[in-house]
């Protein structure tokens, strides 16, 4: 079993507006440092092991965990910690 | 004339779009579970609003990769209309069939009120009876409406006279005030704004029988 770390952020140039609230909500606490928040998604996927994992990985980037009009992605396959 | 109003987990304006074409217009309707349904019998194919899948990943996009929509792009690829409106424009996004994305409204608000639409382009099959600069009022209710693209995406769209509505007064962040769009063939029409439910007068508009008189006007002549 290998366990796969799926990133989703915003591509740059696209409108953060959540992350913007969030910028705008850490500098309200004094976290004036903070000049910009985007706000992306982590998936963790556990995925048996087979044939082609990184190519299937980004199939599925492609074709349902991130939408390539507005989103960009990344991911790192790990050795799944047996529980 | 025929039309399947579809139905995911979590569809809220099928009733309303069933009411539309059914009880207003006194067309055929019926009622379609995603699961299990054959498209093939239907003239037009209406995706209402809702929240499908709970908005889930990302709104329309649990709902763009069941098997319903492989009948609807099969549909599609027949030159037979679809309308999808809400969170069916957000399916047909997320589906392929119409180009850009709907984002989060840059007020990060949930908006529920009516909007004033003009008519950008009234030689598509849904706009045929209005004219092109008419002003018309719609009902909106959505959170995540605001309609994106890239440049070379909105050039396109405007060299082939894709946007069919755009907001008066922009409540969303919409790119170029885009309310709504076809496909380049024509016949697949994605919008945010609720026509189905600006039937009667009573209620608020009429603004939409024109609409859905259009299409099935359109239709009716063909056949």
């Amino acid at each position: 079993m290998k366990k796969v770390h799926v990133y989703v952020t915003l591509k740059r140039g696209v409108l953060d507006p959540q992350g913007k609230a969030i910028q705008k909500s850490l500098n309200s606490l004094g976290y004036e440092e903070v000049v910009e928040a985007r706000v992306g998604k982590y998936l963790e996927l556990q995925v048996e092991e087979g044939p082609n994992l990184m190519g299937r990985v980004k199939e599925m980037c492609d074709k349902l965990l991130a939408n390539p009009v507005i989103e960009d992605y990344s991911f790192e396959v790990e050795e799944a910690i047996h529980s | 004339m025929k039309f399947a109003v579809v139905v995911f987990p979590g569809s809220n304006c099928d009733r309303d779009m069933y009411h539309a074409v059914k009880d207003v217009l006194g067309e055929e309707a019926e009622l379609v579970w995603y699961e299990n349904s054959n498209l093939s019998n239907y003239d037009g194919i209406l995706l209402p609003g809702g929240f499908s899948y709970g908005d889930y990943l990302r709104s329309g996009a649990v709902a763009a990769t069941s098997n319903v929509m492989e009948q609807v792009k099969e549909h599609a690829s027949l030159g037979k209309p679809v309308l999808g409106v809400c969170n069916g424009f957000q399916v047909l996004t997320e589906s392929g069939l119409l180009p850009g994305a709907l984002m989060r409204n840059k007020n990060l608000s949930f908006m529920c009120h009516q909007e004033e639409l003009v008519v950008k382009n009234n030689e598509t099959i849904f706009t045929s009876s209005y004219s092109t600069g008419e002003i018309i009022r719609f009902p909106i209710a959505h959170g995540e409406g605001n309609y994106y693209c890239d440049e070379e995406t909105l050039a396109e769209l405007k060299n082939n006279n894709q946007i069919v509505f755009t907001y008066k007064n922009n409540p969303n962040g919409s790119v170029s005030d885009i309310a709504g769009i076809v496909n380049k063939q024509g016949n697949v029409l994605g919008m945010m704004p609720h026509p189905e439910r600006a039937m009667e007068k009573l209620l608020g508009s009429d603004d939409g029988l024109k609409l859905f008189q259009s299409l099935i006007n359109k239709v009716k002549a063909v056949v």
